[in-house]
């Protein structure tokens, strides 16, 4: 158990929004930040002095995942896709509406609320759908939406196809200052598509999806938010068309925001084979796309970092691949894929891997979180970034054993997830992570 | 070295075994030049079955083979079929219901021998292959392969040409979708020849440079000097007037006439892995004219098989008696 | 390695299985040859020239490959599985005398293999069977109507007819063990040596 009130003296703390990194201690006091700084007064508190190596970030969102509950409770729960979002580093998620029934009313936002806060572990940030039963025809009570805990609409799983629909969205969700987050493929596009449309499509002899399928819709709704004014954010953006798009948006100041998935930014369509947990939307894409999202990344035009957690069963997996539903699981993993691929790599660094995960994500939700400026709550992700990290999907928490990354080893792991000063969870793999409490 | 029924004690030499390296049959990638001549060194042999006034041979008694054909099938089906019984294997014909795997488990508890499936979605073969004990035989799933077709018409060609390696195969019709055209250029560059793609440009293969073939709309340019004639067919209740306008235009800039087939080379013959469309891939005096070696094509189907079910057929290595 | 017979007695040998084979059916009508394959095809020819030269008429002849009648087919390990080659018999055996010819006798299995195949083709007059060598050791009730030599060996040895048609050069040798594992006496396909 960390005391509270306590000191955190830790060797790096990280936050962009302050413009900290390096050696600082952090007072925790009634479950919030009270003081940043070097050398802090003890006043009483408890001092928890962290092993070298720890890096402390403000706690990480995952502004994309799909909790399955209600209906689907065999994929997933909202208490079993918590505890697999802190234990993959995660204090918050937001989750989509694509669940049976569709979340379009107050009454299922209101019922994931209920339930996230009884399982007491990550919050969880419920998404509204844009459409009645996302259907793509009729708005819903978007105010309604909010008010029960809404963060932002989408129809996520299926784009808002319809222009003017997208239109108007944009239109509705400007009085409420949220974002209209669209999944972005013409339908037509797509087709009956389920990989990346090239060469490793034509060998394996699978219907592709072009990068244009999403370019053209990123394309569309950079010019609609011009024309509405509300802010789009582009979920799991994947083709270097729908990047160029993003940057124009950028350029002339539109309120177009996007996210990129670790499989996106790792995987390309040349490592499929007939293996179904290699089977998502938008699909692995070319290695220029990957590059591209890379550069995104690294040069600041895209956003943040998203899990697209959707978890499956496996006997839903099991089956021909044009069969098979599309989706990965993501919490557990992409911490550690991020620190790998990313960090170690040198394509970033921890202050911007620190803006993707959680700064820019509270910012484009309007939630909590996302810094450590004294006042915030108290929600933590404290890295080891050099510990190593072995993938087990076994040991997964999350009901989703759906991942292409079974197997790998990667350096870099979350050491432990704090939340309002509390530790929710404790890797007692890494070495040092057992003085922040018991392991969960 | 294994020890053959001899006077018990007596350690033989062991007669001439080739093998196949792959327990299965998925793909033609699966197969290296010298296991394709093996394959079709074998047909040959098997072709003389069939001319036998008792067209059956003892080599697969006791052995299972089901036939799981969730995609129909005639032509397919019955040459396996006949391939079977003439090798005195026991067959039975599965036609599906539950999931793919449920499937697969419930084949699996009857301890079959040898699968050949056919099925309308890529990858299937493959699926079965890693649950199922049985030797699998792709029979065709989906838009991704067909070997044993691949296999027949280098059989054919072979019956015509004296070497495959550096003959001018042109293929022509629907590209994309096509099962038969993706094992037959891995087939036909496994054996050397030079492979030709011509079609519509909306039923082109993705990606077509990486597979090595050179590609092209220009029918004249495909055909010129072709030692072979390859025609997909164009299977236009699908194509909804999405990938070519009509049929007469398609005939027009591709369907293969007696006039246009000159330019190919003097000694081209014309194959078609059929049903064919007459008078939208091919012309009728060109599928029966003396270029077309369609029927035999039909005929070489169940000597491939044969060959192919006698070649992965076999006990399992930990069955064998030390 | 004992050469056990040479050419000029394997020609001889030859001859003189052809006036038998005259003597007994009194004359060579309604005679064919069927040589098993690898090395009984070219023994076959051979004695189908000797019995045109004796008897005036030409013998048809044939070629069988037993492979997939062996009793042993399915008892490989998974894949290997013996090459099988051509059977060529371009004429009905039905009420023909058929002369079957292989070069050595050893366990039977061949023979009972070949039998089962020849009955698929119809319904001979009789079988009859010629062996260049007897070597003994069989497991079956199987006896040949002509020996070209009787050759008691033990089960050890294995006995190779080269012929000139195949190897390049006439003759019979009878190997041991040891020799019949080396790298070039092993080649499977090389000898005379009964398969199954």
């Amino acid at each position: 158990m960390i005391p509270d009130p306590c000191v955190l003296k830790a060797a790096r703390l990280v936050d962009p929004v302050q413009g900290l990194d390096g050696e600082h201690d952090l007072r925790i006091a009634g479950g919030r930040i009270a003081a940043v700084g070097r050398d802090l007064p003890l006043d009483g508190a408890a001092p928890v002095a962290l092993p070298a190596g720890f890096v402390v970030c403000p706690g990480f969102i995952d502004m994309h995942v799909h909790l399955r509950e209600p209906g689907q409770e065999h994929k997933e729960t909202i208490a079993s896709g918590a505890a697999a979002a802190v234990a993959g580093g995660f204090v918050a998620v937001a989750c989509m509406p694509n669940t049976e029934p569709v979340n379009d009313h107050a009454g299922v936002t209101e019922e994931i609320v209920r339930k996230a806060a009884a399982a007491g572990l990550a919050r969880v940030y419920p998404i509204g759908a844009a459409t009645v039963g996302s259907a793509g025809e009729r708005l819903t009570e978007i105010r309604e939406l909010r008010v029960a805990g809404c963060v932002a609409v989408s129809d996520d799983g299926h784009p808002i196809a319809d222009a003017l629909m997208m239109r108007r969205a944009l239109e509705y969700v400007s009085m409420f200052d949220m974002p209209v987050i669209n999944h972005c493929e013409d339908p037509s596009l797509k087709g009956e598509g389920v990989v990346h449309e090239g060469y490793r499509a034509a060998s394996l002899g699978l219907r592709g999806i072009p990068g244009a399928a999403e370019a053209v819709m990123v394309e569309r709704d950079v010019s609609l938010s011009e024309l509405a004014g509300g802010a789009v954010h582009i979920a799991h953006m994947s083709a270097r068309g729908s990047l160029r798009a993003v940057r124009s948006g950028k350029e002339r100041d539109i309120a177009v925001t996007c996210e990129v998935t670790p499989h996106h930014f790792i995987l390309t369509d040349d490592e499929l084979e007939y293996d179904t947990n290699f089977k998502m939307n938008p699909p692995l894409r070319a290695a220029e796309d990957r590059t591209a999202m890379l550069d995104g990344l690294a040069d600041g035009s895209i956003d943040a970092i998203a899990t697209d957690h959707a978890p499956h069963h496996a006997d839903e997996k099991a089956l021909e691949f044009d069969r098979a539903p599309f989706g990965v699981v993501g919490l557990e993993t992409a911490v550690p894929l991020a620190l790998d691929r990313l960090v170690h790599r040198g394509v970033i660094g921890l202050p911007r891997l620190v803006e993707l995960l959680a700064r820019n994500p509270a910012r484009i939700l309007r939630v909590e979180g996302g810094t450590l400026e004294p006042g915030s709550t108290a929600d933590l992700t404290i890295l080891a970034p050099d510990a190593p990290t072995e993938v087990a999907a076994s040991r997964f928490r999350s009901k989703g054993r759906n991942t292409p990354f079974d197997g790998w080893r990667l350096r870099g792991a979350v050491a432990a997830t704090l939340i309002d000063g509390r530790a929710v969870y404790v890797n007692d793999s890494v070495t040092g992570a057992e003085l922040l409490g018991a392991s969960s | 070295m294994s020890t053959l029924s001899s006077p018990s004690g007596a350690v033989r030499p062991a007669p001439p075994l080739t093998r196949l390296r792959s327990k299965h049959l998925l793909s033609a990638a699966d197969l290296t030049a010298e296991e394709i001549v093996l394959i079709l060194d074998t047909a040959e042999a098997m072709q003389e079955i069939g001319t036998r006034r008792i067209k059956k041979v003892p080599a697969l008694r006791g052995q299972t083979v089901v036939n799981l054909f969730l995609e129909p099938s005639t032509r397919t089906r019955t040459s396996f079929e006949i391939a079977e019984k003439r090798l005195s294997a026991d067959t039975l014909n599965i036609a599906g219901g539950e999931t793919l795997a449920d499937m697969a488990r419930t084949l699996e508890a009857m301890a079959p021998d040898l699968l050949v499936v056919r099925h309308a979605f890529s990858g299937a073969c493959h699926l079965l292959a890693d649950i199922c004990n049985a030797r699998v035989i792709n029979a065709g799933d989906g838009m991704h392969e067909h070997p044993t077709q691949a296999l027949l018409d280098a059989f054919t060609i072979r019956a015509h040409k004296p070497s495959i390696a550096g003959l001018k195969v042109t293929i022509v019709g629907d590209l994309l979708h096509s099962r038969v055209l993706r094992s037959n250029i891995l087939l036909l560059h496994a054996l050397g020849a030079d492979v030709w793609l011509c079609g519509p440009s909306t039923l082109m293969l993705p990606g077509s440079e990486r597979f090595g073939v050179h590609a092209t709309t220009a029918i004249d340019e495909a055909l010129a000097g072709a030692d072979v004639v390859m025609l997909l067919r164009v299977q236009f209740e699908r194509m909804r007037g999405r990938f070519f306008p009509s049929v007469r235009e398609y005939f027009e800039m591709f369907g293969i006439t007696a006039e246009r087939l000159r330019r190919a080379g003097p000694d081209a013959i014309v194959m078609h892995p059929g049903p064919m469309n007459r008078g939208v891939e091919i012309a009728s005096d060109v599928a029966d004219g003396p270029s077309s070696v369609i029927l035999e094509q039909v005929a070489n189907g169940v000597a491939i098989r044969m060959a192919v079910l006698y070649l992965l057929a076999g006990v399992e290595v930990d069955e064998v008696e030390p | 390695m004992p050469v056990v017979m040479e050419a000029d007695r394997i020609a001889r040998t030859l001859v003189r299985i052809a006036h038998e084979v005259v003597e007994r059916n009194r004359g060579a009508a309604d005679i064919a040859l069927v040589g098993i394959r690898t090395r009984g095809v070219p023994l076959a020819q051979r004695i189908a020239r000797h019995l045109a030269e004796i008897d005036g008429r030409d013998v048809p002849t044939g070629s069988l490959d037993i492979t997939l009648y062996r009793d042993d087919l399915m008892r490989h390990p998974v894949g290997p599985q013996p090459v099988l080659r051509r059977t060529e018999i371009p004429f009905s055996i039905d009420d023909r005398r058929i002369l079957l010819v292989d070069d050595v006798l050893y366990s039977g299995r061949t023979i009972r293999a070949a039998l089962d195949a020849l009955i698929d083709f119809g319904r001979p007059r009789s079988i009859q069977l010629i062996v260049l060598v007897d070597r003994g050791h069989r497991e079956l009730p199987i006896k040949a109507d002509y020996v070209g030599r009787n050759l008691p060996t033990s089960v050890r040895e294995s006995v190779r007819v080269r012929l000139v048609e195949i190897d390049g050069v006439d003759e019979v040798v009878v190997v041991d063990d040891g020799a019949a594992l080396d790298p070039d006496g092993a080649a499977p396909d090389e000898g005379g040596e009964e398969r199954p």
